[in-house]
């Protein structure tokens, strides 16, 4: 089925979400659509997908005109969308998801024929060697099984366009490859794909066609072959450089010290932590890198106090941390960028200059003797904004009124505003276009040539190789090894999947 | 709520502008969209929220008054061989309740003297006193994100302690109601400081422990006023003796009014409330841990710490409305002390939006409400229970801004769109 977008226009108030925007996707093809957060393709697949209304423009399928009130007429028509966010009920199997609002009845008692269900599972499954259980909880699916499911469900409605969004964000890099592989087989089984994504090198691998959109606009198509870089500075509007410069790393003594550090989930008593020693030196970026869930969330927490240690030691510049409170550890030196910038690093409802003091605001001079001094404040968040270049229109505004990308120079600027021994980034890029990322990087480099131990938690390798001067692998709580970032993507890939990378670090 | 990624998620219709362009500079030409969006950001505001609450609740309130009057209904049984009678009942209806409303609650315009003219605004204010004290105490919590139910037992037994050193102790003038409005808030402290290290040390829900915490002050009371201690020697009845005179609080327009220093004091805390949440350091942690306690902890705040201060600043809040009752108003100790103001309370706060001005208007609204409900007996023959339907329908207004925006068709805030889509 050929997929014709048209003009299309959508407008929240004054923004222009999406502004004429043209758009042909051919059967059997990859169609990706690239461009930053904010830029407007999710926007367009919305509007594609019947869960807004176009302001202007019209929707052709092989050269008729269609419109979509809503997600179930744009099914019917044979369009499939995978969210990024998972649309699944945990506790039904699969075979009842995938039924789920096209339940088939059978009999006079109108009971759930799930027998069919199961069967188009299984079908479809097999055509395309997903290997996924009919009857499994999807609960206790992997995430890149998950997805899978949500694309058996498309499937199963026979979807001739199926759109893909962001569907890498979750995923290891081999359920990356995985992923790439299965889009290629539905490609050629005649499916038109739209892959919406910002990610570069999966355009590179999978893609036919690549339209660019900044700003919600089209600012143009190129082909597969063309250069990341290209690639980049068409999404942002300007020339990125994709690596970072760095110098090789001067590592100075050893600043952090962990020594069979053991940390037990209280609420469900599991291991998350499992005798975990390492050490970071002055000067020097560890990048921690593993599949979200082996234990670096735990790691980066257990070191300021946000979690409990059961057992082993950490230790700051000779001192000990354990059992000290978090604030003493703040005030020790460590700078901490946390995981969940919403949840754990921002408070949305507050000013972004009042976030600029989220740590700093019983001191002077931000207040004297329990009162805040306001302007003092405010002078600050001028100068931090100024200087990390967060986009606002005042320091004044709310922080939840920003991009992902502002937010986290908001985070990162309150962070870097202490004098620190110690800088933990817990997914310090995630959710973060290209310009952004840029920035951050060359930040967190900047404070290592200061002398600052650093520690990366980053579950993308790109950023792993981008900064690391060493890479701690984890697997289930334990660290596999700690390797140099010239070890290649395979073997690193490997080793987050558990494998022991005993070959590489004799090399 | 605004992941970096939320934008790529589908069932968001909020626009996230691209990176950027909210750093470019503002066209000054465009002015239209300028003035467009002040008047946006008015008619967002939640204090017109709350206003138009008001009004529905009054404008609902005249229906129900319309109903209860006894001329209208008998006027409504020929309306259809003469509606004019109708009309004209139901003119007086509303009329007479208004003008008694307003007789009742702010000037009193049969009066023949000035005093007598002014007397119910400060009739209001007094009603109002002990809903500023708990009101204030209540906002507190709810911007620390603490559901505070218990400011009624926290009243209560700030009440008890305050009324048993007014009238056990014997101490000089001006010492002695010092001691007993410390008294008061020592009280409402302890019982607020209860659920407050509850909530901190076990992780128990303040809602439901304060709202046992009600029933067992309640009950305390009832218990105390029947020992020698707290009960009144000549009477059989569970109540308190009259608390000493040099410790009520003085009246501070004369004998002829009510109104005592219980409200200058209220005010004071209101100044006191506005300069702890707006301005120091143990506002801004109280703020950030209702606002987001995971990033409070995080950058270092002792949510614990802050929780039960919260409980117990609230506590004590509540403890000197009981003051207002014991050392003001009533000047003993019953078990009808607390009515059900640590309840209006709650509603108080939340009309006031939590904060301290708000706080104190929502109070006096109330304290109007309650002022006006006698002379709307006796002076246009409707039920008193009618303000208390006002009451709770601005409630149920408040509770609902998305059902008053769409009355009076104001736009939704952009936040709450997101929610909706």
């Amino acid at each position: 089925m050929r997929l014709e977008l048209r003009e299309i226009t959508k407008r929240f108030g004054d923004f222009t979400a999406n502004d004429a925007i043209d758009l042909v996707v051919e059967p059997g093809t990859v169609h990706a659509l690239l461009g930053e957060n904010g830029a407007g393709k999710s926007t367009l697949m919305n509007v594609l997908f019947g869960l807004y209304d176009a302001d202007g423009g019209e929707i052709l399928l092989d050269g008729e005109r269609r419109v979509f009130t809503g997600p179930g007429d744009a099914m019917a028509a044979g369009i499939g969308m995978v969210h990024q966010h998972f649309m699944l009920v945990p506790v039904f199997t699969v075979a009842e998801n995938v039924m789920l609002g096209h339940e088939q009845v059978r009999g006079p008692a109108k009971l759930l024929d799930l027998d069919a269900a199961r069967a188009k599972v299984t079908e479809i499954s097999d055509r395309f060697g997903f290997h996924v259980d009919p009857d499994a909880l999807v609960e206790d699916l992997s995430v890149g099984a998950q997805q899978r499911v949500e694309i058996i469900k498309a499937l199963s409605r026979d979807a001739k366009v199926l759109i893909l969004d962001e569907p890498t964000a979750v995923l290891t890099p081999q359920e990356t490859d995985e992923l790439l592989e299965i889009v290629g087989q539905l490609r050629d089984s005649g499916t038109a794909v739209v892959l919406i994504t910002h990610k570069l090198r999966e355009v590179q691998a999978i893609a036919d066609t690549i339209t660019v959109i900044r700003r919600g606009t089209v600012v143009g198509t190129a082909e597969p072959t063309a250069t990341q870089e290209e690639l980049a500075s068409m999404m942002v509007g300007r020339d990125v450089s994709m690596t970072v410069d760095k110098d090789p790393a001067d590592p100075g003594e050893p600043m952090l010290e962990i020594s069979n550090l053991t940390v037990i989930d209280p609420a469900t008593q599991l291991t998350v932590l499992d005798s975990v020693s390492l050490e970071v030196r002055r000067g020097e970026i560890l990048a921690v890198a593993g599949v979200q869930g082996n234990g670096q969330t735990e790691l980066a927490e257990a070191i300021l106090g946000l979690a409990e240690i059961t057992s082993g030691d950490v230790s700051l510049d000779g001192e000990p941390l354990a059992g000290r409170s978090i604030r003493e550890n703040l005030d020790a030196g460590i700078g901490f960028v946390p995981e969940d910038r919403t949840e754990d690093g921002v408070v949305a409802a507050f000013t972004i200059a009042n976030n600029l003091i989220l740590d700093l605001y019983d001191r002077e001079p931000y207040s004297k003797r329990g009162a805040i001094d306001p302007s003092a404040v405010a002078d600050h968040a001028d100068e931090q904004v100024e200087r990390f270049d967060v986009r606002t229109t005042s320091s004044q505004a709310l922080t939840g009124s920003l991009s992902g990308g502002n937010q986290q120079k908001v985070v990162l600027a309150r962070e870097l505003a202490r004098d620190l021994k110690l800088l933990i980034a817990s997914q310090p890029t995630r959710g973060l276009d290209v310009g952004s990322i840029e920035f951050v990087h060359k930040r967190i480099i900047e404070e290592r040539d200061k002398g600052v131990a650093v520690i990366i938690v980053s579950s993308e390798l790109d950023e792993v190789y981008a900064l690391a001067d060493r890479i701690a692998v984890m697997y289930h709580g334990r660290i596999v090894d700690i390797v140099s970032p010239d070890t290649d993507r395979d073997t690193m890939g490997l080793m987050m999947a558990g494998a022991h990378g005993d070959q590489e670090e004799a090399a | 709520m605004s992941d970096g990624k939320q934008d790529e998620t589908p069932v968001d219709s909020t626009p996230r502008e691209p990176e950027g362009a909210a750093g470019e500079p503002d066209a000054g030409s465009d002015q239209p969209s300028r003035a467009q969006s002040v008047l946006r950001e008015i008619l967002e505001s939640s204090t017109l929220v709350v206003i138009m609450a008001i009004v529905a609740s009054l404008a609902i309130g005249g229906l129900l008054i319309l109903f209860a009057d006894e001329e209208v209904r008998e006027a409504a049984t020929y309306f259809f061989s003469r509606p004019s009678d109708t009309f004209q009942a139901m003119g007086d209806a509303l009329g007479g309740a208004y003008a008694a409303m307003f007789n009742g609650a702010v000037l009193n315009l049969n009066a023949n003297d000035f005093a007598g003219l002014i007397k119910p605004f400060t009739q209001t204010l007094t009603m109002a006193t002990p809903l500023i004290f708990a009101g204030l105490g209540l906002g507190i919590g709810f911007r620390a994100g603490l559901f505070n139910i218990g400011a009624q037992g926290q009243l209560l037994i700030g009440a008890t302690l305050g009324a048993y050193v007014g009238f056990a102790w014997h101490l000089p003038w001006g010492i002695h109601l010092l001691v007993a409005v410390l008294g008061c808030a020592l009280g409402g402290a302890v019982w607020g400081f209860i659920p407050g290290v509850l909530k901190a040390k076990t992780g128990a829900h303040e809602v439901i422990v304060t709202i046992m915490l009600n029933y067992i002050a309640l009950n305390l009371v009832a218990w105390l006023l029947t020992l020698d201690t707290f009960q009144r020697p000549d009477s059989n009845n569970p109540i308190s003796p009259i608390v000493d005179e040099t410790a009520q609080y003085p009246l501070i327009l004369g004998s002829e009014f009510n109104l005592h220093l219980g409200f200058l004091l209220a005010l004071a805390c209101a100044w006191g409330v506005w300069w702890l949440m707006e301005r120091s350091t143990l506002g801004f942690e109280f703020r950030a841990v209702g606002a987001n306690p995971r990033a409070a902890r995080t950058a270092g705040m002792n949510v614990s710490k802050a929780y039960i201060l919260v409980m117990t600043i609230a506590g004590a809040l509540a403890g000197l409305a009981g003051s207002a009752q014991v050392l003001g108003t009533e000047k003993v100790l019953t078990t009808a002390t607390a009515g059900s103001l640590g309840f209006d309370a709650i509603t108080v706060a939340l009309l006031g939006r939590s904060r301290p001005v708000g706080t104190v208007m929502a109070a006096i609204l109330f304290g109007g409400l309650r002022a006006a409900g006698p002379t709307l007996q006796v002076q246009a023959g409707l039920p008193v229970d009618i303000v208390f339907v006002i009451q709770a329908l601005i409630v149920l207004f408040i509770a609902a801004p998305p059902l008053v925006r769409s009355i009076f068709r104001l736009p939704a805030p952009a936040h709450e769109k997101e929610v909706a889509a």
